[in-house]
């Protein structure tokens, strides 16, 4: 019976690292988030218009908050839906 | 604040897409106005036009959007709200109080539209 460490596979089976998750607004040093720009709020919206959470944006606690309170603001001036089904 | 500083303001509204264009121009000129008389000053104004809205407001999908930035004592947009809520021509207004990097970025975005236009 073939030790654990005696069993070669064709292809190395070294699992690929996941790039680092990092917040677009410290990088780049956006300063303020315009409610008034839907498609770039259009980014951190999933297709039925839900805000998606920190941990997939990678934003950083500051600017996810600015970005919830831009999105807000957009759904209240109808520039974003509160909800849609059709991928936005 | 003793003295009566200036924050600076931006005022969004909604306006009903049945208003003609003189109509449409006539009643951002008395906003604009209104804010000038209470001490206020418009440092810009952007008018959007007919725009379908995302969701519909009382029964229509268009809206006129205007968005005004100025400069204004802090008890004018009280006064503001007031006329605003009464006016049936206007469907949403919202006033956001702009930090200096929000006014900085505004005038950023305003001249880099400016110098694209004329290259």
């Amino acid at each position: 019976m073939a030790k654990a460490n005696e069993i070669k596979f064709l292809t190395s089976t070294r699992v690929e690292k996941r790039q680092k998750k990092y917040c677009r607004f410290k990088k780049m040093g956006i300063k303020y988030i315009d409610y008034k720009d839907g498609e770039f709020l259009k980014k951190f919206l999933n297709d039925q218009g839900k805000m998606l959470p920190r941990r997939i944006t990678g934003n950083s606690l500051k600017y996810q908050r600015k970005v919830s309170q831009a999105i807000k603001k957009a759904r209240q001036m109808a520039l974003l839906p509160y909800v849609t089904d059709l991928l936005k | 604040m003793a003295k009566k500083d200036l924050q600076s303001y931006e005022l969004m509204i909604i306006f009903t897409p049945v208003l003609s264009e003189d109509e449409y121009k006539g009643i951002q000129k008395k906003y604009a106005d209104s804010i000038k008389e209470n001490g206020g000053k418009v440092s810009h104004q952007n008018a959007w036009g007919l725009r379908s809205l995302s969701y519909p407001i009382q029964k229509k999908t268009t809206g006129l959007y205007w968005v005004a930035e100025y400069q204004a004592p802090a008890d004018l947009n009280g006064k503001m709200e007031i006329n605003m809520n009464r006016d049936e021509n206007v469907l949403r207004h919202m006033i956001t109080a702009l930090d200096k990097y929000a006014v900085e970025y505004n005038n950023r975005k305003r001249s880099k539209t400016t110098e694209a236009q004329p290259a």
